[in-house]
């Protein structure tokens, strides 16, 4: 740029021969220091903490099937923890993201059996309706300027309403019909909800959906302009909005992924269990919203990471499922729960003091 | 008068009708408080418009309408001499408006090179797979950073770890490399040392004689008479004074905006309180005194910038 060499040959003093120009206050932070600054660090030493400590608690734990059990069910609340995570980053929760699961399996179900259309057209249109759901959460919030917990906590009523009252209006019942035998089940059940082997252990599908969409939400939020607004919009979205940064498109964006999320998670539960029950969901949110939390993402937004809430989701499926074969009694698993939780939001407000010490 | 005016390049010779950007009688109210009203601004190329005022005045809310950020709803706002309403700052930065806000709008959180490129991320590779070109936004930033004589270790740290004028001179180097066609600077040597703010005002007269408009808030009547073309004073959202560098002095400048009655009241009135030294405080000839060469301002103890 021509105005840099303007102002450059007097202002700047000439840099010490060879070395690069530092101001030479700073000293290097040491690298422990620096590394449990990024927001994925403390998650993962508690994630390997939790693991350690099921092994020994249950030793029943060690084989690989009761892994890939782990895996599983710490990938249907990742699959949701990611795109919750990235909203997160961006300022806003999203109450209505457990129901929002079911509003569109009981989509998908209802809409190809009682038409006796391919499942895929089911599988379509719910996803057209998922992201229509998270446009209209979106869209409400940047009209309104409302909060996003308002926002979200109407949709969240209202969607459980609606899966309740439309399920028993179609199908007369709680639950929707069984799909299995409709045309383009297997192929969906392929593609949501099938298995593999691995080495002689059956692995879901989902986990490795769930890798692939970490691996992708890290690209994004870290390589690309959108992540690099996801950022922006959470952490100063009237500065972001000086700085020219489309502020409601990317929150309006966000919303929308948690509806993909939402879509994604329903497709698996309709395609594996075959029938959808129209009062599940309720209080899922929570869980994703904790996954992020405990994943190191700010709530009140513009700081975390994708990774973190892979390493949250972890810790669920491990401490739900540790549980289990350690032989204890399920219902620790929500004491748990919040105390990973409370030991998490204390590691982040530590995190952030350290971060933006001055 | 010889200041860092000098070197005035003679294709920018004054062209009245060639506004880049243009207030007509314009207005804004927030809800019921009417905050500015009737004002008339003109930006041309290649000369630095200066606004001055008290707090309050209605400074900021007159270049928010420029940049973007509010609307206008009295009177018209023009852009080569078309009639626009932006609605947001994304298009007042499209037509090479940028502006460096008086808090800065920057995001505590994200590092400096991100700060530095938000809203304007450079890319690269095709669609799909089109990402952030890292390296050369931080390359870019570090460069426009030294420039400014600003040294950072590590533009990884987040930008809330600055001191307030590092800050701040991150915020101007942005706009300086953004704005193609007007530069608006809100208080911009508020937060600065002596040599920043000298860097600062060399930006301004090299933007200036780039062909650029710019438009420089300030409380600092020094400050502004050093490298303005225009002054415009505002005061309770109106126009108190327009009038040309030609058409004014220093002097008068500096009345306008104190209030030269009100300044020696000030004066008398300080007197009288024990252990303020009135001699420090500035004389009729200081006022009218030339003012120096040198880019960093002369340090005025009782510049009215300490006031703000
Ligand atoms: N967002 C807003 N909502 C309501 N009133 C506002 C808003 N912004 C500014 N005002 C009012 O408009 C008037 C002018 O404010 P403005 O910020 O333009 O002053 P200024 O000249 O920039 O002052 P300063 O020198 O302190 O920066 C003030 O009376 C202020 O209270
Ligand atoms: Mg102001």
């Amino acid at each position: 740029m021509s105005m840099t060499q303007h102002a450059a040959p007097a202002v700047t003093t000439p840099p010490a021969p060879g070395a690069k120009q530092t101001d030479g206050r700073t000293r290097e932070r040491p690298l422990l220091l620096r590394l449990l600054a990024r927001p994925e660090v403390g998650v993962f030493l508690g994630a390997v903490a939790v693991f350690v400590f099921f092994l020994i608690a249950a030793p029943s734990l060690r084989q690989g099937s009761s892994m890939a059990t782990v895996l599983y069910q710490a990938s249907t609340i990742g699959i949701m923890a990611l795109p919750v995570a990235l909203l997160m980053i961006g300022g806003e929760f999203d109450l209505s993201a457990g129901v929002a699961v079911i509003t569109s399996a009981l989509t998908a179900a209802m809409l190809s059996y009682q038409l006796t259309l391919n499942v895929w057209m089911g599988v379509i249109v719910a996803l057209v309706v998922s992201l229509a759901v998270g446009a209209f959460n979106g869209w409400m919030l940047v009209k309104t300027g409302l909060p996003s917990f308002l926002v979200t906590l109407g949709t969240f009523l209202i969607l459980q309403g609606i899966n309740l009252a439309v399920t028993k209006l179609v199908t007369g019942n709680v639950a929707t019909d069984d799909i299995s035998n409709m045309d383009g089940f297997d192929q969906a059940r392929a593609l949501f909800a099938s298995s593999f082997d691995v080495g002689g252990v059956q692995v879901k599908i989902t986990v490795v959906w769930w890798l692939v969409f970490a691996a992708l939400a890290t690209w994004v939020l870290l390589r690309t302009k959108y992540g690099n607004w996801i950022f922006a919009v959470g952490g100063n979205k009237d500065s972001a909005r000086a700085v020219g940064v489309p502020v409601k498109f990317t929150k309006i964006t966000l919303f929308m992924l948690v509806g993909f999320g939402a879509w994604f998670v329903g497709m698996h539960q309709l395609f594996s269990f075959n029938t959808v029950q129209s009062g599940e969901g309720v209080g899922q949110e929570l869980i994703y919203i904790a996954a992020a939390v405990i994943g190191g993402c700010l709530l009140t937004g513009g700081y975390g990471s994708a990774i973190g809430p892979v390493f949250g989701a972890f810790m669920f499926g491990m401490v739900q499922q540790g549980i289990v074969y350690a032989g204890w009694n399920p219902d620790w698993f929500k004491a748990f729960l919040g105390v990973m939780l409370l030991g998490a939001v204390l590691i982040n407000l530590w995190v952030q003091r350290t971060a933006t010490r001055r | 008068m010889t200041t860092t005016h000098g070197a005035v390049l003679p294709d920018t010779a004054p062209q009245q009708d060639g506004a880049l950007v243009e207030l007509r009688n314009a207005g804004k109210s927030y809800g019921n408080i009417r905050a500015l009203h009737g004002v008339d601004l003109a930006v041309h190329p290649g000369k630095v418009t200066c606004v001055l005022g008290d707090n309050g005045a209605g400074k900021s809310t007159l270049i928010k309408i420029i940049s973007g950020l509010h609307q206008h709803t009295e009177g018209e706002f023009l852009v080569d001499g078309e009639p626009v309403r932006f609605s947001t700052p994304r298009e007042a930065l499209d037509k090479g408006i940028a502006a460096v806000y008086q808090d800065l709008a920057t995001v505590p959180l994200m590092p400096v090179w991100r700060n530095f490129f938000l809203g304007s991320e450079l890319t690269k590779g095709p669609w799909p797979v089109r990402r952030l070109d890292i390296a050369r936004m931080k390359q870019t930033a570090d460069e426009e950073l030294r420039a400014m004589g600003i040294v950072l270790d590590d533009l990884e740290q987040p930008i809330g770890t600055l001191s307030g004028g590092q800050r701040q001179c991150v915020a101007i180097a942005r706009a300086v490399h953004f704005g193609a066609r007007v530069l608006i600077l809100d208080e911009p040597t508020a937060a600065l040392g002596v040599k920043q703010s000298g860097v600062v005002l060399k930006y301004i007269a090299a933007a200036r004689d780039r062909g650029l408009g710019v438009i420089f808030i300030t409380h600092n009547p020094h400050h502004a008479y050093m490298v303005g073309d225009h002054f415009s004073v505002l005061r309770l959202g109106t126009l108190e004074l327009s009038a040309d560098r030609s058409e004014v002095s220093l002097e008068e400048l500096t009345n306008h905006m104190a209030g030269g009655a009100e300044l020696a009241a000030l004066k008398h009135e300080l007197a009288q309180v024990r252990g303020v030294d009135v001699e420090e405080l500035p004389e009729e000839e200081d006022l009218t005194a030339p003012v120096k060469t040198s880019p960093a301002p002369p340090a005025y103890p009782a510049s009215p910038e300490g006031t703000s």
